[in-house]
């Protein structure tokens, strides 16, 4: 089993269709909807976690792909800037996975990006603007 | 046997000095007791890295040819005040940019101000100044407009009328909405709480009653040299304390000072405190000399005998109104949750305790090295005996009604 994550972008026309249902139904998947901007006959955005079989997956996104679906794996897309952090942890009382965290009893702000599913809350509470993000 | 301050320098001086921490004096003394860790240790590094926002600096940045009484002094288009001689000017730490929509469109980013200023230049970044005048005989000139860094400054003196805020609050929100504070963005219905405070690493909570600090005490700020000049702003050391003598509430302050010039960027960092404005982290080191037993105690002190007082920020706090909410210890608030009113409630920190840590390190090192004596005060900080009290404003028109 395999999890990969993706950001989806789909066309004006396409963004009524119920897609992830189908990657359930018909391909096996897991999906964990991260992030989405859905709006009717407007380009479609989505952060997308599958979890299934790797071939599974191969095959929907090539589905995904068939549909005129546009799709891009999702870097790691928020870093901390070392040098800008002080580490305080004002970015811990707002990260709602717990990717930023104090690590005990040192009380030094750790980053575990594989938590990360780059919702962008840390860049609002940074008191030094140390948290970088790029969402596209 | 008491120690004195002279007593404890001769020893450092000897490199006989024994210098701990205050993490390690929580050790020593529930190893050992008071009046061993008494006898046995002089002196108790403390420290503190967090937002402070009654700082600034006063800086006199030299006459053009022709000379120029500035009234109007900006730094990076962040306004200075000029009330001053010609030109001298101070930059306070939450001033906005100018033209900043602060929180019109609600709520601000604040990204830069007074306290980003000071970082720039002790970053030894240009900076642009601009100063305008309404021009007199003996002062000309009506503007200026140049860039400078801070070694092109005469006098560049870090002035903070009040840092090291004596056991400030746990700030929680009650209400529906989620607000912005000095104290962190706080969601609503309890659903999260910041503190900001090193705990046993805290100056004013090792020397909870003033007895070593005052005029004259040397300090470890903002990387570099300073002193306590004064009690810091709303210093009200009569606020009601628990048995240990530590404050139930926000008690003492400190007036601090030091040549901006041999400080470091790392620890005076520019602050962005969404929804509210900008401020200045501070980092500041204090060592205490244990006298007696009793600063020995105080000093040992550990996060679990410490507790701070739990304060709800969208109603009771802007109204001055009493605070129900009790107290948590300050080892309770690192597990990264608190129990308010039977409600689990998460915490974080906006005071660095890594930034504190490596302070109280690093000024052990230099008392150790005797590179840092200690100074007996002119006087200390007045302490509950003073009577003085943080009184609110009265609110009465010319007739006195």
């Amino acid at each position: 089993m395999k999890t990969r994550r993706f950001v989806l972008t789909f066309p004006p026309e396409e963004v009524e269709r119920p897609y992830v249902y189908r990657l359930v139904k018909e391909y096996d998947i897991k999906p964990n909807i991260l992030r989405a901007t859905i709006n009717p006959q407007d380009v479609g955005h989505m952060v997308i976690e599958l979890n299934g079989k790797e071939h599974s997956i191969e095959k929907a996104l090539e589905f995904l792909r068939n549909q005129g679906v546009r799709i891009e794996p999702l870097g790691q897309e928020i870093r901390m800037n070392e040098e800008r952090c002080i580490q305080c942890g004002a970015c811990v009382g707002f990260c709602p996975t717990g990717a930023l965290d104090h690590e005990r009893p040192s009380m030094k702000v750790v980053f575990d990006e594989d938590k990360c599913v780059a919702c962008e809350l840390c860049l609002k509470a940074c008191l030094t603007r140390a948290m970088e993000g790029h969402f596209e | 046997m008491a120690k004195t301050i002279a007593e404890i320098n001769e020893r450092i001086r000897a490199g006989k000095a024994v210098v701990v921490t205050g993490e390690e004096m929580v050790s020593i003394v529930r190893t050992e007791g008071t009046a061993k860790a008494a006898e046995k240790v002089d002196v108790v590094t403390t420290g503190t890295f967090g937002p402070m926002c009654s700082s600034g600096a006063y800086f006199n940045f030299g006459h053009a040819t022709p000379r120029m009484k500035a009234s109007k002094v900006w730094l990076n288009d962040v306004e200075a005040y000029a009330g001053l001689a010609a030109v001298d000017a101070y930059i306070g730490a939450t001033q906005l940019i100018e033209g900043d929509s602060a929180n019109s469109r609600y709520p601000g980013e604040f990204v830069y101000g007074g306290g980003h200023v000071i970082q720039d230049l002790v970053a030894r970044k240009k900076v642009h100044l601009r100063a305008t005048s309404y021009g007199t005989d003996c002062y000309p000139n009506k503007e200026v407009d140049t860039w400078i860094t801070l070694d092109d400054l005469n006098e560049a003196v870090l002035f903070n009328p009040r840092n090291c805020y004596q056991n400030y609050a746990v700030s929680v929100n009650h209400s529906d909405r989620s607000i912005c504070t000095y104290m962190g963005q706080l969601k609503p219905r309890m659903g999260n709480a910041y503190y900001c405070s090193a705990g046993c690493l805290s100056p004013l909570l090792n020397d909870p009653f003033y007895r070593t600090l005052g005029l004259g005490t040397r300090i470890w700020l903002g990387g570099g040299e300073g002193y306590i000049v004064w009690q810091g702003t709303q210093h009200s050391p009569g606020t009601p304390r628990d048995e240990n003598g530590i404050p139930r509430s926000p008690a003492g302050t400190m007036a601090v000072m030091g040549d901006l010039k041999g400080m470091s960027p790392e620890w005076l960092a520019g602050v962005s405190l969404r929804g509210y404005g900008v401020s200045l982290a501070v980092g500041i080191g204090v060592a205490i000399p244990v006298l007696d037993e009793d600063l020995a105690r105080t000093t040992g002190l550990g996060d679990e005998d410490l507790c701070a007082p739990v304060v709800e920020y969208s109603e009771l706090y802007p109204g001055n109104k009493p605070q129900p909410y009790g107290s948590v210890s300050y080892a309770q608030l690192k597990t990264g949750a608190i129990e308010v009113q039977g409600k689990r409630v998460p915490v974080a920190s906006l005071s660095s305790y890594p930034g504190a840590v490596r302070i109280a390190s690093e000024l052990k090192e230099r008392v150790s090295r005797g590179d840092f004596m200690l100074v007996e005060p002119v006087f200390t900080l007045p302490g509950p005996d003073s009577g003085i009290e943080f009184k609110p404003l009265p609110q009465r028109g010319p007739d006195g009604i």
